[in-house]
């Protein structure tokens, strides 16, 4: 089952970390807020949506069942 | 739909015989205790949680606070949830501006809402109710729940709480939140709070004109509650009308009632404002042929909302009210997500910019830019809600930015007209 990123908007503070480690489905809006491909992560980048879910400092990315 | 649909049985202790047209909710002046007894008779309980949903199903009812939710769905979420505590809320904070539809079914019918509140508690099997307003209540309710009190009317001991005067306390996890005695600021979901509400337990939160409405398809069925409106969406709504005179009325309509037919004043109406101020501009020869139902509305991209219909008289200038009504939308972010907080100002800035003499060549295209990057990026609706209302001035009001943009305005009168709560701005940390 593929998994969907989500972020959760409130805990979010535009670090920018997710979009560095996963430029493929994430990009900064002009004010720094991630902007997330709402399509299901293909298996080839799962390891890196995983980093990138690691690696946010405010907890604010998930990975979800779609 | 369901088979066990109960129709009209008269309520034991001799209820009237059910309203034929309209109104339904609304008598002439406020209804007491007795008054609503001797119309009613008493709340008409199932016996056990669940028994009323069938026929809530069968109405048709949906939600009369904005988003138009069907009942039975969040009704048979709740009665499902398993969980030691369960409660059910009123929501009377009608925290739209322009709205006071509720504010008056309040006044006028307290008690209709209260038997739903009761009955709808009785459904979903709560342990609790709640009674959620947006200040402090007044006698005609107070009067209504002693009085119920004392003659053990109600099931459920009711507990009020009061909004903040915010745009967004009315919002579902915001109203939670408040009750549970934090700000009511919007939190994100899932988790739903039919699902983990006030203090984790599962939450029925409805609208007080849909209680009221509940109250009586108890009584009288949903044959009865499908005899007025569209097949789709059965039933009345109280509407809130800001004719170009600027005299606010609320009116009970069937479901489907064409919008020129709610108000006789066209010849000096210039535009239509459907929906509050998440709802949509809409031009005179659209809102022509349009029915107050969402079916005919979405054609335009409109939705009926909590039932705010302002008619622009001709005269004032569009783009200074949208200009004002998104600055008061943008100051009434919670300011907790990213998107919405460095979007909404922007926005409201750039509307400020097309309402005065002249403007920056790429100032349109920057606001439709910034409608797209804050749509669907917030917690609660309320990016959404802003940028449905800002692309629809930016059409219907087209002409009007030209103009602008030659130093014409075609305002004869800069009066404000759309109204905003007095006293602004509110201090932004002021949520309790």
């Amino acid at each position: 089952m593929p998994d969907t990123l989500r972020v959760n908007p409130i805990q979010c503070t535009g670090h920018g970390v997710c979009a560095e480690l996963l430029p493929e489905l994430i990009a900064v809006d002009e004010w720094g807020y991630p902007i997330v491909d709402p399509r299901p992560v293909p298996p080839a980048l799962d390891r890196d949506a995983r980093r990138a879910v690691a690696a946010c400092p405010a907890l604010a990315l998930r990975l979800v069942r779609s | 739909m369901t088979a066990a649909v109960n129709d009209y049985q008269p309520a034991p202790g001799g209820a009237a015989r059910p309203p034929a047209g309209l109104p339904r909710l609304l008598p002439a002046a406020p209804e007491d205790l007795r008054a609503h007894l001797a119309r009613y008779g008493p709340a008409p309980y199932r016996g056990r949680p669940g028994a009323l949903i069938p026929d809530i199903e069968a109405s048709g009812l949906t939600g009369r606070g904005g988003a138009a939710f069907p009942v039975y769905r969040k009704l048979a979420a709740v009665a499902g949830a398993r969980h030691s505590r369960t409660v059910a809320v009123a929501n009377g904070a009608e925290s739209e501006p322009a709205s006071r539809k509720d504010e008056l079914l309040l006044r006028l019918a307290p008690n209709l809402v209260l038997d739903g509140l009761q009955l709808a508690a009785e459904a979903v099997g709560a342990t609790e109710a709640h009674l959620y307003l947006n200040e402090t209540p007044g006698p005609e309710v107070l009067r209504a729940l002693a009085g119920r009190s004392s003659r053990g009317l109600d099931r459920l001991r009711v507990t009020i709480t009061q909004a903040p005067p915010r745009f967004l306390a009315g919002q579902e996890t915001a109203l939670v939140n408040r009750l549970g005695g934090g700000p009511a600021l919007p939190t994100f979901q899932p988790p739903r709070v039919n699902e983990r509400g006030l203090g984790g337990a599962p939450t029925l939160v409805q609208n007080a004109e849909t209680l009221a409405h509940l109250a009586l398809i108890a009584r009288y069925g949903p044959r009865w509650f499908r005899a007025v409106g569209t097949g789709a969406e059965p039933g009345s709504m109280l509407v809130t009308i800001h004719p170009p005179d600027a005299k606010t009325q609320v009116r009970e309509v069937e479901i489907g009632t064409p919008l020129r037919t709610v108000l006789s004043a066209e010849a000096d109406t210039q535009a239509w404002l459907v929906g509050g101020y998440h709802g949509t501009w809409m031009p005179v020869p659209d809102a022509a042929g349009v029915t107050l139902d969402n079916a005919s509305l979405a054609r335009f991209g409109a939705a009926a909302g909590a039932g705010v219909l302002a008619a622009l008289p001709s005269g004032r200038c569009g783009l200074i009210e949208t200009a004002r009504v998104t600055a008061y939308l943008a100051a009434e972010s919670a300011g907790q997500c990213g998107p919405c907080l460095n979007g909404l100002p922007r926005i409201a800035a750039g509307l400020a910019e097309l309402a005065g003499p002249g403007h920056r060549r790429q100032t349109v295209a920057d606001l439709e830019r910034w409608a797209g990057l804050v749509e669907g990026r917030g917690a609660c609706h309320h990016p959404d809600g802003t940028v449905r209302f800002v692309r629809s001035a930016l059409t219907t009001f087209a002409p009007e930015i030209a103009r602008h943009a030659r130093g014409q305005c075609p305002a004869t009168n800069r009066r404000p007209f759309l109204p905003l709560p007095a006293g602004r701005p509110t201090r932004e940390e002021d949520w309790t």
